[in-house]
């Protein structure tokens, strides 16, 4: 009997509902409306009975162990590795690092690579539109070296400024550290094409993959970029998994980062050797459970298919773009052509604090304040937004809902 | 001197104000409005050294201290905020320093309010609280450095 396969069928957003238990949840006698993936996503079943599966069945440390468990534990370790190659297309399995996140990933990338390579009067091109874990560890390393953090400025309509990119991008840029997509305002930047420039004057290149690896398909070689960062738990995964990739040559060239365990060949108090690659750079105990379910959540993704989720998402963002454009006083932060399933918003009058309380009355979840990126809000000249962020298991019934919620808490508050 | 209502009686008010409220709806339409009727602060106390530190709203608050006891006005851009620094307000202003350091605001907590002072709320009603007892301990200390 021949089965079909998720991406086979058409895209069913009750069956995905199904299989993530927590939105089944009431919140102050109201069904959860969570649109707050853009700061984590929730988790499939697939991940969380993965955790229990870990723990239950073969919990043990990895690379060390002769026993059954430690060989059945780094197999799955070494199996998430693989899929997040797969993942993002990477050419070798070395290339991807294991980390908590996508700061640390960045903060690795800072305190190795920049740190040795960024010095007095370098400059490090980042946008305005920068979470802020792709500012501070910049500027942490500028400052010690002498270097500049310096922006590319961002548009009205939330895109950035190319022609400013190509003016601020100079012999002395050494890195162009940018988002690929916004987490406040879903714009989509050109990261192949910024690789592209950025190589050309031999600037090295950091793309925060934070929200787009969960939306859409990645493709490292093909954007050419050299380093590229994102975090497990905004792709279905759990908290305290992610990734660096970074190109094996760089890799193999850059300084060690964390010391201890794992990362060394041999240690003596003469010499001290380092392994080789991805070890080099994954000292101590890893978050293990975490990293072999982020393979259950990647699975996940895959098997239902990025380009249909994408297909999907898409329709919800311009469905949500419409609907939100008709409620009076309300203006959309963030107007780019390409964007993520994210809209940032301020209504007239009202602060978005009194907005997130009122909607989290009526069981909506949204984000507000200035999302880790006050230079992106003092550029368009507000304190702070709210913003609703989608997934492939929000529906458009939640879309009214938070219409519907919208236009009440409104009223209310005026 | 005719005698003060004690903390406790007011926030006993604030308290059956609030039992008359069948759901949460109803709840933060109350304190909207309270938030609306607070009496905007003058611009010139509007300032930063007045601002007390809460991540998403911003909360000005200036304190008197007249005898013997502490006036409080203040003002934020969100009107929530506004509403429950009103009920503060309500509570504690036209008290003695040594009443306002002991006073417990149990009534916080008894009308449902008491994730607003969470930490993760981050909207500065915790650190609100924190401040208006500060200022009365300053006082408190003024007073006392005097007597000597
Ligand atoms: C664009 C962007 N970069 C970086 C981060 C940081 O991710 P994490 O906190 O998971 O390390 C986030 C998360 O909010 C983000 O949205």
């Amino acid at each position: 009997m021949e089965t079909l396969t998720r991406s086979e069928l058409l895209f069913d957003v009750d069956t995905i509902r199904e299989e993530f238990p927590i939105l089944k949840r009431m919140v102050k006698g109201k069904p959860l409306v969570y649109l707050d993936n853009a700061a984590t996503t929730q988790k499939p079943l697939a991940v969380i009975e993965g955790l229990t599966r870990y723990y239950s069945e073969y919990n043990a440390n990895i690379h060390r162990g002769i026993h059954s468990l430690a060989e059945e534990a780094t197999a799955a370790f070494e199996a998430s590795r693989d899929a997040v190659k797969e993942f993002i297309g990477a050419a070798h399995r070395e290339e991807i690092i294991f980390t908590r996140g996508a700061t640390e990933a960045i903060n690795l990338v800072a305190y190795t690579w920049a740190r040795k390579q960024v010095g007095a009067g370098d400059e490090i091109l980042v946008s305005g539109m920068e979470h802020h874990s792709n500012i501070v560890p910049w500027q942490i390393i500028a400052e010690e070296n002498g270097a500049k953090v310096i922006p590319i400025p961002v548009l009205e309509d939330g895109t950035l400024d190319m022609e400013a990119f190509q003016r601020l991008l100079t012999e002395k840029t050494k890195l162009v550290a940018i988002v690929h997509a916004s987490n406040s305002l879903g714009t989509i930047n050109p990261v192949k094409y910024i690789a592209a420039q950025a190589h050309a004057t031999g600037a090295k290149v950091l793309v925060d993959g934070s929200q787009s690896a969960v939306h859409l398909p990645i493709d490292v070689q093909d954007i050419d970029c050299d380093f590229f960062v994102f975090s497990g738990h905004k792709v279905y995964g759990p908290t305290g998994s992610g990734a660096l990739y970074g190109k094996k040559a760089l890799l193999e060239a850059m300084p060690v980062f964390h010391g201890g365990g794992e990362m060394i060949k041999e240690v003596s108090f003469e010499k001290t050797t380092y392994n080789d690659l991805p070890y080099k750079y994954e000292a101590g105990t890893p978050n293990i459970a975490d990293t072999v379910a982020l393979k259950f959540a990647l699975d996940f993704v895959k098997e239902i298919g990025k380009e249909k989720i994408h297909q999907y998402e898409q329709g919800l963002l311009a469905y949500a773009t419409d609907a939100l454009e008709q409620v009076k006083g309300l203006r959309i932060i963030g107007k780019a052509p390409a964007k993520t399933s994210v809209i940032s918003f301020v209504v007239e009058g009202v602060h978005p604090q009194d907005l997130g309380i009122l909607l989290d009355n009526k069981g909506i979840a949204v984000r507000t304040g200035h999302h880790c990126t006050q230079p992106l809000m003092d550029r368009f000249g507000i304190p702070g937004t709210t913003r609703a962020s989608f997934a492939l298991y929000t529906t458009y019934a939640e879309i009214d809902a938070l219409v519907a919620g919208l236009e009440r808490s409104i009223k209310t508050l005026l | 001197m005719t005698a003060r209502p004690r903390i406790e009686e007011l926030e006993e008010e604030i308290v059956e104000n609030f039992s008359l409220f069948d759901s949460w709806d109803e709840k933060y339409e109350y304190i909207i409005d309270l938030g609306k009727k607070l009496p905007p602060l003058e611009d010139e106390h509007k300032k930063d050294e007045n601002k007390v530190r809460g991540c998403q709203s911003t909360v000005w608050l200036v304190a008197a201290y007249k005898d013997g006891l502490v006036e409080f006005k203040a003002d934020s851009d969100a009107v929530i905020v506004k509403g429950l620094i009103s009920m503060l307000i309500q509570v504690l202003s036209g008290h003695t320093p040594e009443e306002i350091i002991q006073a417990k605001l149990g009534f916080i907590d008894r009308i449902g309010m008491t994730t607003h002072l969470a930490q993760t709320r981050s909207n500065g009603l915790a650190a609100m609280v924190k401040q208006m007892k500060n200022f009365a301990l300053a006082f408190k200390l003024q007073n006392e450095s005097a007597k000597h």
